[in-house]
């Protein structure tokens, strides 16, 4: 990169651990996930780390295996936008991120609860709205799973503009003159009206501060890339390796000329994961230390159930594979995104592997599902994190720590001073909202600070 | 029938106030309403004072007049969660256009967030259908049959954990038990509801349920579900009246009468003195004039209002009352003065000074 450009700034995202086999619960300082203390633990610290925004996923049923409530993993979340309300009372600064599902809330109760945290938080607020649609989970909502997978987008961008035109329902704040009996010009009727919706009357709430929350996407599908050019300030991706990042980065950011929007309009932020240590052989034997935590002999047989669509409670987990075929088309693990699409041929790779490389179901299983990314000493993961950045593979990080609530205190500590040295991370806020920390517009004010449209 | 040992207080706060037109008072901040300051400012002060409840009312539509807009009350009951240490917190919810799903896990946060300070007033939105394009608008006996269901479906999920479902059992790798998370499978006209909630057991067990007894339809659904019933009456023989016909009603139900509390509602300005007072609420009414309230009202000073708590206490016309400030600010600014000594709570008279010159 050429000297005489700004050197590019990193955008960091704590992502609280969640329910699935990467949060290592067997460890001694694994602290409660549900308790309100561990989420302003892990808050103050981003906050501390003067990272963008702290983030929430969201799950509206409890994930089954073989017909049965999954119980190797964490279980049990509050609820999404009660803990970031509260949250705004513990910190001052940091941005709070809430996934939101658009296919089992109304436009009006969405627009009114971010809106409310944005005015709550001082504007602080943002809405990752995801689009699952499944009839699995649409059994605790009376909508029900009515929603074809397709239209689950198209749904979704009708949320988007319907609570846009709700936010947009008051001209101004109110101006309040006591001597006049005006609190404020009367707010307009919404009408607004689309395949899915027939809204129509005034909101409850005056502009917030940052007008529309900042809104994240989380899907990876053309559609979901589409409706994240068209509409997202930033993108939650899955695409965390360098060249994978630097092409889907490539993709993404092309697609936004069309929609009249800037590269700058729209950040990429992959989740990732680390390790430190005090050498690099530390911190790998670290790693190696945690992800045989993350997947225990029960989660091993449950990953290989999950391909192998049957019950393999009989295998040793430090035993072969199986030498039995996979089911076909049999999908026994329900709330969570599949993994294997053709599973003989997952099953067929999987068997040479293990093979070749003398692997047990457990250490395959540890292999094929590594996520780690950062594994390193202090500097070398603030190098390896600069340099993504640097070579447009992403603008920044979700970082998803291992544990609860402790996860991200050595990253806070020791390697958010090395990427300041680097000039390449903030060294204190310069701003108080959201939009502010991510260096994009507000929706309604031109550069001159004035409110357009 | 005697009246429970300690009177409950709690307090109601709408906007600038119950009176529509309190926010035109120089001392409203009436700017402020949209902002955390302002509520924390009522919020906390009720707390630091010694209320039990704050009751923080809701609704998806525009108020008609005065002060325009609300903030969705639970996020305001959760914004207050870490600046309160004693008080509940009950936010309104109403249920017509809301999952239950959603209501469930929203109130088991806030007890989480409070270690268990948390409730939910219990509400139905009329003439709001178009707000949401999802349904007709729906008569009362639709919508108390819906509330009635959503009440069953958010006590069900709260129960759906039980308590000791957690057990991070190293050896078998079991985070929980399953056997002790249940499927609800609630099944009625308006909802169908699988279970179980996402959300662990809150630490009440089952957040406090408050319904207001209004009419027929809501009374049916509060004495067989409330904790906490709210009602309004003219008097004092009148609130005693209406308390005596609901613990009746909560008998029939089949339920125990002394586990149900029946707050009266009580609109209250005060001032430093009775003149001031009074003076102030006309000057209200001048801005804004209002219909006369069939609720017991209180203007005048916050030793007037002890006397009167004193006597509700006394005359068992109910179990507390839910202060409804006409004026928010001014309320608060009041409440030094109302603060329940440790002397009264013993039910010790304050000394007469031994120096003080005797009259
Ligand atoms: C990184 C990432 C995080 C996600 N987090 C959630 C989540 O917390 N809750 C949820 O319901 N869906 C989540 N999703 C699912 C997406 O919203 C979407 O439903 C799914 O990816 C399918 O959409 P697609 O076909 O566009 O990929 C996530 C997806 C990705 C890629």
């Amino acid at each position: 990169m050429p000297d005489t450009q700004v050197r590019r700034q990193v955008h960091l995202a704590a992502h609280f651990p969640g329910v699935n086999n990467t949060t290592v619960w067997r460890d001694p300082d694994s602290g409660s996930q549900i308790d309100f203390d561990s989420f302003v633990h892990l808050a103050r610290t981003a906050e501390r780390g003067l990272f963008d925004f702290f983030f929430l996923a969201e799950g509206l049923r409890l994930r089954e295996h073989r017909d049965r409530i999954h119980d190797l993993d964490v279980v049990g979340r509050p609820d999404t936008l009660t803990v970031l309300n509260a949250l705004a009372g513990v910190t001052t600064r940091l941005g709070l991120a809430g996934t939101i599902n658009t296919t089992y809330n109304e436009p009006f109760e969405l627009a009114r609860q971010f809106g409310t945290l944005d005015h709550l938080s001082g504007g602080r607020a943002a809405w990752n709205a995801v689009t699952s649609s499944d009839a699995f989970t649409g059994e605790n909502f009376r909508r029900g799973g009515y929603l074809e997978h397709a239209k689950r987008y198209t749904r979704a961008a009708e949320v988007i503009d319907a609570t846009r035109a709700l936010w947009d329902g008051w001209s101004a704040p109110p101006i309040v003159d006591r001597d006049r009996g005006i609190f404020t010009a009367a707010p307009a009727t919404v009408r607004f009206h689309s395949d899915q919706f027939d809204i129509e009357g005034p909101f409850v709430l005056p502009p917030s501060p940052q007008g529309y929350p900042v809104l994240l996407q989380a899907g990876d599908s053309a559609e979901g890339r589409e409706f994240a050019a068209a509409k997202a300030d930033a993108i939650f991706s899955m695409h965390g390796e360098l060249e994978d990042g630097q092409q889907f980065y490539r993709d993404v950011k092309g697609r936004l000329a069309k929609y009249g929007r800037s590269r700058d309009d729209l950040l990429i932020l992959p989740a990732a994961t680390y390790v430190l240590g005090d050498t690099p052989a530390d911190a790998q034997e670290r790693a190696r230390h945690i992800r045989r935590q993350q997947v225990g002999p029960q989660t091993a047989l449950a990953f290989l159930e999950q391909v192998w669509g049957r019950d393999l409670s009989g295998y040793d987990p430090d035993g072969p594979l199986p030498d039995v075929d996979p089911a076909d088309n049999v999908n026994i693990t329900r709330g969570r995104v599949r993994h294997a699409k053709d599973p003989r041929a997952v099953a067929d790779a999987w068997r040479s592997r293990a093979e070749a490389e003398g692997l047990s179901i457990r250490e395959l299983i540890i292999a094929v599902t590594a996520r780690q990314q950062f594994v390193g000493t202090p500097a070398e993961v603030a190098a390896e994190i600069d340099r993504y950045v640097q070579h447009d593979a992403c603008d920044g990080f979700v970082l998803v720590p291992h544990l609860t609530p402790g996860g991200l205190d050595d990253f806070v500590e020791k390697v958010v001073p090395e990427l300041q040295d680097r000039g390449s991370f903030r060294t204190e806020y310069t701003g108080t909202t959201l939009r502010e920390h991510l260096g994009l517009r507000h929706p309604h004010r031109t550069s001159e600070g004035v409110r357009a449209s | 029938m005697t009246a429970r040992r300690n009177l409950l207080l709690g307090v109601e706060l709408s906007g600038t106030g119950a009176h529509p037109a309190s926010w035109r008072r120089p001392d409203s901040r009436a700017e402020e309403l949209f902002t955390a300051g302002y509520w924390l400012d009522a919020i906390t002060a009720a707390d630091r004072y010694g209320l039990d409840l704050v009751f923080l009312p809701d609704s998806f539509a525009l108020q008609p007049v005065g002060a325009l807009g609300r903030l969705e009350a639970v996020g305001v009951a959760a914004r207050a969660a870490a600046a309160t240490y004693r008080i509940g917190l009950i936010p309104q919810v109403p249920v017509t256009h809301t999952e239950p799903f959603h209501v469930s896990k929203a109130v088991a946060s806030v007890d989480f967030a409070t270690l268990g300070r948390a409730g939910w007033e219990v509400t139905v939105s009329r003439g709001q259908s178009a707000l949401f394009g999802r349904k007709a608008e729906q008569d009362e006996v639709s919508l108390w049959a819906e509330a009635d269901e959503a009440v069953e479906v958010v006590t069900r999920l709260w129960d759906s954990w039980e308590d000791d479902a957690e057990i991070r059992d190293a050896a078998t790798g079991r985070f929980i038990d399953r056997d002790k998370l249940h499927y609800i499978d609630y099944v009625g006209e308006h909802f169908s509801v699988k279970g179980p909630s996402i959300t662990p057991r809150p630490p009440q067990g089952q957040p406090i349920v408050v319904i207001r007894a209004a009419d027929p339809h809501s009374t049916a659904v509060a004495v067989r579900r409330a904790d906490v019933i709210r009602v309004a009456a003219a008097d004092l023989a009148a609130a005693a009246q209406a308390r005596a016909e609901v613990r009746a009603a909560v008998a029939a139900a089949g339920r125990d009468p002394d586990r149900v509390s029946v707050l009266v509602d009580l609109d209250v300005h005060l001032a430093a003195t009775e003149e001031n007072a009074v003076v102030d609420v006309a000057q209200l009414e001048v801005w804004t004039p209002t219909a006369d309230p069939n609720t017991l009202r209180h203007i005048g000073t916050a030793d007037t209002l002890r006397e009167l708590l004193g006597r509700i206490h006394a005359t068992g016309a109910g179990d507390g009352v839910v202060l409804r400030p006409l004026a928010v600010a001014a309320f608060t600014a009041a409440l030094p003065k109302l603060a329940p000594r440790l002397r009264d709570r013993l039910g010790l008279p304050r000394p007469v000074d031994r120096y003080a010159p005797t009259a």
